[in-house]
């Protein structure tokens, strides 16, 4: 079995250490988000947790870099 | 997506204004409203835009992943975007009234295909895969030893996580924290095996990491800084 990185397993057993928003809201917001973003203004402080999510749960972290990919194209 | 909503976040920090104030469109997200709250033929034509919009994204998601899919034919992949695209089709138009203009509706309805085409590609990719047990999970966590240039700290702390997998989390905690955080096993993926959805294995997955930093705290133990996100 390969050996994984220890730092990379705890930050994915003990999670972000910031407050966080879960996936629900984190859908329900991540277009604004994205938007956000992209206009260079303040999302963390629009919208605070959904940053700490993303950190800790790789689906809408995987989500949010495809939305901000394609909303950059659009 | 589930009902279940995880509040973690202090209340009264959100940005409550943005989302209830009374919605303003611009331009072209009034249009798209307009046209498909529209009768007849222009609300076809328009859900028949809206399908090649989600259609756009469903695809853009299957070419972003398809390196993690090499067992896949295009025409399969192809399949995967269109019943994306059919599926966020349906929840958009179901969702409408959601819609409140804090961005623009492409952006707002391309989430819906993103979200459709990531979850079928998750699970097709684990399909006919089991979900690893107890035993083998243990394995790949003890693979996780510190190198010799390592903190000794690392070690110490490595050590108190599993003591509290083992003894402070509760059965079903353990198997989701295991299965996501050590296995690697898609989240969407764990959901349909144990019929939940991923907003209420977050919420378990939450509350094991809770318990988890508890117990590293009771035995006075910090993750330290060089467990943070760069």
């Amino acid at each position: 079995m390969e050996r994984r990185d220890p730092r990379e397993m705890l930050r994915g057993l003990l999670g972000p250490a910031a407050p966080e928003v879960g996936c629900d809201t984190c859908f329900d917001e991540l277009d604004r988000f994205v938007e956000l973003e992209l206009a260079g203004e303040n999302a963390d402080a629009a919208i605070p947790g959904l940053r700490a999510h993303l950190a800790g749960c790789p689906a809408c972290r995987e989500e949010h870099e495809s939305l901000l990919a394609l909303a950059a194209e659009a | 997506m589930s009902t279940v909503t995880l509040r973690a976040v202090e209340p009264g920090t959100t940005d409550v204004a943005a989302t209830q104030r009374k919605p303003s469109f611009d331009d072209e997200s009034r249009a798209w409203l307009d046209d498909l709250l529209a009768k007849c033929r222009r609300k076809d034509e328009a859900i028949s835009r809206l399908h090649a919009l989600l259609l756009r994204a469903a695809r853009f998601e299957v070419a972003r992943r398809r390196v993690t899919l090499p067992h896949l034919r295009g025409d399969e992949l192809d399949d995967i975007a269109l019943e994306a695209a059919d599926d966020a089709l349906m929840s958009v138009l179901r969702r409408l009234d959601d819609f409140r203009g804090l961005s623009r509706f492409s952006t707002w309805a391309y989430k819906f295909a993103l979200f459709e085409a990531a979850v079928k590609l998750r699970k097709r990719g684990w399909q006919g895969r089991e979900i690893p047990l107890e035993p083998e999970s243990w394995d790949r966590l003890a693979s996780a030893q510190p190198g010799p240039d390592d903190q000794v700290e690392l070690a110490g702390l490595l050590e108190a996580v599993r003591d509290g997998i083992a003894n402070a989390l509760t059965p079903h905690q353990r198997r989701v924290l295991l299965a996501l955080a050590v296995d690697g096993v898609p989240i969407d993926v764990v959901a349909d095996r144990l019929g939940s959805t991923r907003g209420a294995l977050y919420k378990t997955l939450h509350d094991a990491r809770r318990k988890l930093r508890a117990h590293l705290t009771e035995r006075g133990l910090a993750r330290g800084q060089w467990l943070e996100e760069s």
